[in-house]
């Protein structure tokens, strides 16, 4: 390709557009995190201004930590997400391959089975999730909500990775039989790691409403020892709550693992998604 | 091919679908099926259609019912009109050669995606405070003091302003896919393109854009699925009545209102789940829309 | 005495120990509530002073977000996995909850007859024959003032509405204050602090209550309108962009002294003591005129009861009768000032705050949130739309006699006296 048409002046308009979006998006959340580090007073008088010696203070997050173990909470968070995403990708996967490989009678009506779950909010089963998890004594352990958001997160991976697998090669896949290699074989070893891109988006995709998630955690394991990362921190945005110190730190505690999390892996996802591409 | 399963298709369908059945539809279904009963005396009675004639035939319900359907059809409209271009533009400027610090963009404009809505709700609130003066205070360092309005607050504003920051939370993700699939557009293409003499803006429009179209289409009906099944933003930063004066109230807002009750209002599982069979019935429609309409068209365009 | 003759010893107290405690059998009592404001209060306080006196039980006080309470709490209980004693909000969602089988009656407990009938009539079936959560605490509505920035600007605690509304006025002229500290963002406070806390004075408390139940009067009457009409009033008191107000941005407002008279309900006070530098008064809502008799919002707000399907009812029955004593009265009127105790012992109070609020008791005559017992059954839902209403009162996107209309009709389509 030819790589000399970018002009000096369209790179530069490049970098301006990135630098303004990338301002409005980074903004927000140094404006929580810079503000959870300074007092009461100047919160509110300077809200934009970086913490001095004089209005710098960490009693918002001595507060929250005297109400919570925040390491247990971010324990259960990782706990609930990993696995559950473990289970999406490993079950979406295996349904995806079967509706878009083989042929046979209900093929798209299973399909289409497996999509309705896109189109009603999990939420308004919770009474009755709620039973099946007593019913099983699953109540306040890990495993319930792990269940519920592996349920939850099927239909959109079976969906976006039934779409990638069609595109994969047949010829590679008849080599393989040709080979004789069993079809469990062509699914874990050729097909798999061609679709790691589709699987890194169903990673990005359910690992956030699984992180963030309120309410199940707070409906099916709200005892302390299972209580998750967001749970933990909403518990000083209720509706009586004016310390403003102590919210912003929750808030800032509940941000940075996340974030953390991301910096190290976005590199892994980026390799992932476009890995399939640059080959 | 077989005709008829073998066993590795059950062994591959049986986990997700026996998990999925078990935890999904069947409370789902459990659910669903409550609109066609009432809470009559000692127990539950069976009552037909009567609570979607409610829905749709007592004034009040059916003014509120479809205030909250186009607030809903506004928040989608929003994304789509601002949402999904914005991430095309960010992705094609993201996907030129060369481009330094790519990755450092591309990273930070995906920090708001990866943000709980409690997170975003009580941030933007924050900024937009007409008290806290963050965002008063900056309009006014730049001499545009009177434009500012407590826009959570007004009825005209309330709903685009919170549509706006969706848009800002999820752009990353139309950026993201649309990336991926800039990325995977075969290099012989545009240099073909190149001999013809189609470059820079050219090249975009004419040759990237149809070629990216199919994940256009997922991001679309994506985006459809996840506005009308919206919730969380709106409870975050308004509350369940959806304020001010229901400006704000989508479906979501209003079924979880109605099933699970609000203040002194008692919940109520019938009415609740008649709207939530509402909801499965429009969000159905529009898929099925895009599978059967617009979906089979694009597949022309795919290589 | 030897060193293995110690360790003997040692061990065989260890055994008896661990024998004794396996004897008593103890029990975890948990508590559902939407009160987690109090977690620390609960943890540091009250629970220990039940413990102390009741080896064997222990208690969990597990506290979920008030906008979530009721839905988490209904949840629960229609499985199975709710706490053995639940916090009961006022009337009819704990009375739905009762009659569904869900919340135990505890008409017999022996300390239910340290409660006045007003007191329990918020958690008690329509007939007053069974009564299913014992009474906590009442609050009182009125308005807090910032006394420095009153004696700065040379104001008087206003008495009447004339008073008040030139109080304001000076409060607005003189301009380094905000006059009243209220939004109407979260809309409750427009219906709370502002309807139900200077309307008693126009309906007559208990009296204009009772009659719009029987349906002798309408919300359309001058009574019920005549708040509205007050309230129209407020918006030019209020700060700028008050429509995107929220109750914490009103807080805060407040408490950093830049507000000088906060809308208020009592549950307030705790939270404003540790947060002023300024000192605090309070006044009760203003009358019409001058030596007219003057009437509080002295609303019955919390109360506890038993899970039906608890597996400990004994235990949580020693709790709740340990609620219901003089001795959790004062605990808890102390550890939260302006959670008033409805027990009949009377409670005496250290913070002069609470104080003042409780004083107004014997001066006006006490009433509870008119849309609560009863009117708040149907569709519409008459709370909700006392919300609304209020706020577009205040924002003049409605006129009084519009909204009180708006209201009658609503309530009017589903309640039978009022037809």
């Amino acid at each position: 390709m030819n790589r000399a048409r970018q002009s000096p002046l369209n790179t530069l308009a490049a970098h301006a557009a990135l630098i303004t979006w990338t301002a409005v998006a980074l903004f927000p959340v140094t404006v929580i995190v810079v503000n959870s580090l300074k007092t009461r007073k100047a919160i509110f008088r300077e809200p934009l201004a970086l913490p001095s010696p004089e209005s710098f203070s960490l009693i918002g997050y001595r507060t929250v930590m005297k109400q919570g173990d925040f390491l247990q909470y971010f324990q259960n968070s990782m706990i609930v997400t990993v696995a559950s995403l473990a289970l999406i990708l490993l079950f979406g996967a295996m349904a995806a391959f079967a509706l878009s490989e083989y042929r046979f009678r209900g093929n798209t009506l299973m399909g289409l089975y497996l999509a309705l779950g896109i189109m009603i909010p999990i939420r308004i089963g919770t009474v009755a999730i709620l039973e099946l998890m007593v019913q099983t004594g699953l109540v306040n352990t890990l495993a319930a909500l792990i269940l519920v958001y592996t349920a939850q997160g099927l239909p959109l991976a079976v969906f976006i990775l039934s779409e990638f697998m069609r595109q994969v090669s047949d010829d590679l896949k008849n080599a393989g039989r040709i080979d004789g290699l069993s079809e469990y074989t062509i699914f874990f070893k050729l097909v798999l790691p061609l679709v790691r891109p589709a699987m890194a988006t169903v990673a990005v995709f359910n690992m956030i409403p699984i992180w963030n998630d309120l309410w199940f955690p707070l409906i099916l394991a709200p005892g302390e020892a299972t209580k998750t990362l967001t749970l933990g921190s909403q518990v000083f945005i209720g509706q009586f709550v004016t310390d403003w110190n102590a919210v912003l730190s929750a808030l800032s505690l509940a941000i940075l693992p996340v974030l953390a999390l991301y910096v190290i892996f976005s590199r892994q996802l980026i390799r992932g998604i476009t890995s399939g591409a640059v080959k | 091919m077989a005709f008829r399963p073998r066993l590795h298709v059950v062994v591959f369908l049986a986990p997700a679908v026996l998990v999925y059945t078990a935890v999904m539809i069947w409370p789902l279904f459990n659910t669903l099926r409550l609109s066609l009963y009432t809470a009559g005396e000692g127990g539950r009675a069976f009552a037909g259609l009567a609570n979607f004639a409610t829905l749709f035939g007592d004034p009040r319900w059916s003014a509120a019912f479809w205030n909250a359907l186009g607030n809903n059809l506004w928040f989608f409209v929003v994304h789509m009109a601002v949402q999904n271009p914005i991430g095309i533009a960010l992705a094609a400027i993201l996907s030129q050669p060369r481009l330094r610090f790519a990755a450092l963009y591309r990273s930070a404009i995906f920090i708001p995606t990866i943000l709980s809505f409690v997170i975003v709700g009580f941030a933007w609130k924050l900024i937009l405070s007409p008290i806290w003066g963050i965002a008063p205070g900056m309009l006014d360092a730049v001499g545009l003091k009177a434009l500012f309005a407590p826009w959570l607050g007004r009825e005209e504003y309330a709903l685009t302003t919170l549509a706006l920051i969706s848009v800002w939370q999820f752009v990353g993700i139309p950026m993201m896919l649309i990336y991926a699939a800039l990325l995977s557009i075969p290099e012989e293409i545009l240099e073909a393109g190149e001999v013809d003499g189609i470059t820079g803006r050219a090249a975009f429009f004419r040759i990237k854009l149809p070629l990216i179209l199919p994940a256009i289409g997922i991001i679309s009906i994506l985006t459809f699925v996840g506005n009308f099944n919206a919730f969380d933003l709106i409870y975050a930063a308004q509350g369940a009545l959806a304020g001010p004066n229901f400006a704000t109230d989508i479906l979501g807002t209003f079924l979880y209102r109605t099933f699970f009750g609000f203040q002194l209002q008692l919940g109520d599982p019938h009415m609740g789940a008649a709207i939530a069979s509402a909801m499965f019935a429009i969000i159905l429609a529009g898929v099925c829309l895009y599978l059967f309409a617009i979906q089979s068209r694009m597949r022309r365009y795919q290589f | 005495m030897t060193r293995s003759g110690r360790i003997g010893l040692m061990l065989a107290t260890t055994w008896l120990g661990t024998a004794l405690a396996a004897g008593a059998q103890e029990v975890t009592l948990s508590i559902e509530s939407w009160r987690n404001d109090d977690l620390t209060i609960w943890q540091d306080q009250i629970i220990p002073a039940f413990e102390a006196g009741h080896p064997g039980i222990k208690v969990a006080f597990t506290p979920s977000a008030p906008a979530e309470y009721n839905a988490v709490l209904n949840s629960k209980l229609d499985a199975g996995s709710a706490g053995d004693l639940v916090t009961c909000r006022p009337f009819d969602a704990s009375l739905a909850l009762y009659q569904g089988g869900k919340l135990a009656d505890l008409s017999d407990l022996a300390s239910m007859a340290n409660f006045s009938d007003v007191a329990k009539s918020a958690w008690q079936t329509d007939d007053g024959a069974a009564t299913f959560c014992v009474p906590m605490a009442s609050v009182i509505h009125g308005f807090i003032y910032n006394k420095d920035a009153f004696a700065e600007l040379g104001l008087e605690v206003p008495a009447t509405e004339a008073e008040f509304f030139a109080v304001l006025d000076a409060i607005k002229a003189e301009g380094s204050y905000v006059p009243l500290a209220m939004g109407t963002n979260d809309q409750w406070e427009a219906a709370t602090m502002g309807y139900n806390n200077i309307g008693p004075n126009y309906w007559k408390g208990e009296d204009g209550r009772l009659a719009l139940i029987r349906g002798e009067q309408k919300l359309t009457d001058e009574p019920w309108v005549a708040p509205f009409r007050q309230l129209a009033r407020w918006k030019d008191y209020l700060g700028d962009g008050f429509e995107a107000q929220t109750y914490p941005d009103s807080q805060n407002l407040f408490t950093l002294g830049r507000a000088a008279i906060y809308p208020a309900g009592s549950w307030e006070i705790s939270g404003f003591n540790s947060l002023v530098d300024f000192e605090m008064g309070a006044f009760p809502p203003p009358v019409a005129a001058a030596g007219d008799e003057c009437h509080i919002s002295d609303h019955t707000d919390i109360a506890i009861g038993l899970n039906a399907a608890s597996k400990h009812p004994e235990e949580a029955k020693q709790f709740l009768e340990w609620v219901g004593s003089a001795e959790f009265a004062a605990l808890y009127a102390n550890a939260l000032p302006g959670f008033f105790s409805l027990n009949s012992a009377p409670v005496a109070m250290a913070d002069p705050l609470a104080e003042e609020f409780v004083s107004w008791r014997d001066t006006c005559k006490s009433t509870i949130r008119s849309t609560y017992q009863i009117l708040s059954r149907g569709t519409p839902n008459l709370e909700n739309e006392t919300w609304n209403a209020s706020v577009s009162v205040i924002k003049g996107a409605e006129t009084p006699e519009a909204a009180a209309a708006r209201l009658q009709a609503g309530l009017a389509s589903w309640y039978a006296p009022q037809k």
